[in-house]
């Protein structure tokens, strides 16, 4: 097999630029995606999807750096502005006009405050661009055997779905695959948050008599039933929460939490 | 002819509007103590909404039962109000149901009233049922829901279904008093004719009936417009523009401050010229808050806001911190909001801030001597809780934005004060050390692109 495999060589906006190239789109990467252990598998699954279909992009490398999301959620609005300023004095630089990225806080920010500040891009969310690779015939998730028969049930993100009214796309990814899937009882518009967003992810719970990520698991493994089951995300937060809570509830054996990108990796046999 | 009756009539009525008119310029007074915010923009699309979420109740029915409870006080509210115009015009010229020259359509009228009319009761009691012997959960609970706002509940329910008691009253005895008369009663009126014979056949009696179901109506429902400033029920007038200036941009997108960012250029950029500072009339510049302390602080939308919150708790329930059991209550921040706006400003005539006041509640509500919106009313830890998810914003009947009030007091708390939980602190250093909120050296950053393979093409 591994004679049949290629080493793959991300490319950056820098490199790019000094072979005087554009690429088609950004890859924004996020501090998630860059040094999580678990989602760095998540970013490596996009970018095989990306080299599998043959668009032309970069990501920043070193160059990117956190959009501020998490400090203006917290209220650090100086903080934020400070990134983003100078993060937008990046992109710019580098004329950047489309960016695609798997982390729905990122998304936000830099499709809705970033403009405020002179930051104006076409900004995807990795499941609307997985949903254009669908429909376009570019990507065919036929993977046969690798989720037939499995439950799987999508975990809303807030900052996808309420903040920005995707609901859809990442649930027609997933209807690409050979699977059953379930929905929750509170879903789209009416979803749970995993208890991460605004800036939640970096501080301890305030006291209460569960944490939110536990009774949001709990409604997912309610949902999926007894047996092998996934749940969905497309959120690096959501990933780390669902996460938790599954061990916290001791079925990390029967239960996985996989991000759209992976399901979609997988089922093209990109990645095992 | 005009008699005493029509004169007392005009006094009565010209007190309760003058009152009415009085109590709600207090009220824009209060409102008007938030900064100015420009929500002028896109007309076409902020009626369009008007139209669907306030006059067409498009968010009510995420729960059904409820939704057409309220659909049915909500019509005939509106279609018994048609009725009012007359019992003005009657009680001003002395006239007796002046619209009957309308024939047919007046005959429909009054029909549809009736039917409304007794459906609200039905409603009604349905809606005390549910406060007071089932206690729904979002009505019945919260550390907010103290005497006041229950006792705000039962009594608007108990006066609406007084008023539709006496609207039957007069229509039943003066059915009777036509019918002995030998006369044809101008419109149909299906309930009271059924009813007919309820007050006996003695003419003075039933004149006097018909007088007393009369009188109690007006007065009634011009008492019950002056309670309004002072209760939840205030929501049926400020529904409507609170709605209009609803936010259109995405959920997610939250206000930047122009300030910092002229702050911010000019530190990146020594040559930068930032723009005159705002003035106040006298031409002193005007020093703004980062983020708000107080209800000045906030603008005249979100404060619009606390005066359009009927207390239905919907924001409450649905809040993922609420339901873990967190202090964090969407409603209760804009109660709050209110309560504090309405001590720092004026208050309606009935309103009694101290029965919601801060006096009692649990020992993690208990706020400080400070008498301020943040930490007189709302503690740090019902705004630390936030997930800022807007599943609070999303559930609101009336489009209030509970999270850019919690946004604001959170941005107090951390630009002017430095009060972040110490593990934000270490997030905040992160981001400006390393560019992440991880403590991960930002040389690290592309250390995942090691060993990618893909298959082949060939």
């Amino acid at each position: 097999m591994e004679e049949n495999k290629r080493l793959v060589k991300v490319p950056t906006m820098a490199e790019m630029a000094a072979n005087g190239e554009e690429p088609e789109i950004l890859f924004w990467v996020g501090c998630a995606g860059s040094f999580d252990d678990r989602y760095k598998r998540v970013t490596r699954a996009f970018v095989q999807i990306l080299e599998h279909v043959g668009v032309k992009y970069a990501v920043l490398g070193t160059e990117e750096s956190c959009t501020g999301d998490p400090a203006k959620r917290a209220g650090n609005e100086f903080l934020f502005q400070m990134q983003a300023i100078t993060n937008i004095e990046v992109l710019n630089a580098y004329n950047v006009k489309k960016i695609v990225t798997a982390c729905p806080h990122c998304f936000n920010t830099l499709k809705n405050e970033y403009p405020d500040l002179g930051g104006n891009y076409e900004v995807i969310h990795h499941s609307t661009f997985l949903q254009q690779l669908i429909n376009d015939g570019k990507v065919r998730v036929q993977g046969g055997e690798a989720f037939k028969g499995k439950r799987i049930t999508f975990h809303d993100s807030c900052y996808l779905g309420r903040a920005n009214d995707i609901y859809e796309a990442p649930r027609e990814v997933l209807a690409a695959l050979d699977a059953d899937l379930v929905e929750m009882r509170r879903v789209r518009a009416n979803g749970l948050c995993c208890g991460a967003g605004g800036a939640q992810m970096f501080k301890e719970p305030e006291p209460g008599s569960k944490d939110v990520n536990i009774e949001r698991t709990e409604e997912a493994l309610a949902t999926l039933g007894a047996g092998n089951g996934v749940i969905a995300t497309a959120c690096p937060f959501c990933m780390v929460m669902m996460n938790d809570g599954v061990k916290n509830k001791e079925q990390e054996e029967n239960v996985k939490v996989f991000d759209i990108a992976e399901l979609v990796a997988q089922a093209e046999g990109l990645s095992r | 002819m005009i008699q005493l009756e029509n004169i007392i009539f005009l006094i009565v009525a010209g007190l309760g509007i003058g009152l009415f008119v009085w109590q709600i310029q207090k009220i824009r007074k209060n409102i008007l103590l938030g900064r100015d915010l420009d929500l002028t923009d896109n007309p076409s699309e902020r009626i369009n909404k008007t139209l669907l979420v306030a006059f067409g109740q498009q968010k009510m029915f995420k729960r059904m039962l409820p939704a057409l409870l309220h659909l049915v006080v909500y019509i005939g509210f509106i279609v018994i109000n048609v009725e009012v115009i007359e019992i003005l015009i009657d009680g001003v010229f002395g006239t007796h149901r002046v619209l009957g020259f309308l024939g047919p359509v007046y005959s429909a009228l009054m029909f549809i009233n009736e039917i409304l009319a007794a459906l609200v009761i039905v409603a009604c009691a349905m809606f005390l049922w549910r406060r007071n012997v089932t206690k729904v959960p979002r009505l019945a609970k919260g550390v907010e829901m103290r005497a006041w706002p229950k006792m705000d509940a039962n009594t608007i329910l108990v006066i609406e279904i007084v008023l539709m008691l006496a609207l039957f009253t007069f229509n039943i005895a003066g059915l009777k008093l036509v019918e002995l008369q030998g006369g044809e009663a101008a419109g149909v009126y299906p309930i009271s004719q059924s009813l007919i014979n309820l007050f006996g056949d003695n003419p003075q009696t039933l004149h006097l009936i018909e007088r007393v179901g009369w009188w109690l109506h007006i007065i009634g429902i011009l008492a019950f417009m002056n309670y309004l400033p002072s209760s939840k029920h205030f929501h049926i007038i400020m529904a409507f523009p609170n709605v209009y200036y609803s936010k259109l941009l995405p959920r997610g997108k939250f206000t930047t401050n122009p300030a910092i960012t002229h702050e911010i250029k000019a530190m990146l950029d020594p040559s930068y010229q930032p723009p005159a500072p705002e003035t106040d009339a006298e031409g002193n510049p005007v020093i703004q808050r980062f983020g708000a302390k107080d209800v000045e602080d906030l603008t005249w939308k979100q404060l619009m806001d606390a005066y359009t919150c009927t207390e239905c708790g919907r924001c409450t329930s649905v809040c993922p911190a609420n339901i873990t059991g967190k202090l964090l209550s969407p409603r209760k921040i804009v109660m709050d909001t209110r309560d504090r706006m309405e001590e720092k400003g004026e208050s309606p005539v009935i309103y009694d801030p101290a029965r919601y006041g801060k006096d009692e509640g649990t020992e993690r509500v208990k706020v400080t001597e400070e008498n301020t919106l943040l930490r007189g009313y709302i503690t740090p830890e019902e705004l630390w809780a936030c997930t800022t998810c807007n599943a609070c914003t999303e559930s609101c009947p009336v489009n209030i934005d509970q999270v850019s009030t919690i946004m604001d007091l959170r941005r107090y708390l951390v630009l002017e004060e430095s009060a972040a939980p110490a593990s934000l602190n270490a997030m905040f250093t992160n981001i400006e050390n390393n560019g992440a909120p991880w403590a991960f050296p930002a040389a690290d950053r592309f250390n995942w692109a090691e060993d990618i393979y893909v298959p082949s093409k060939n």
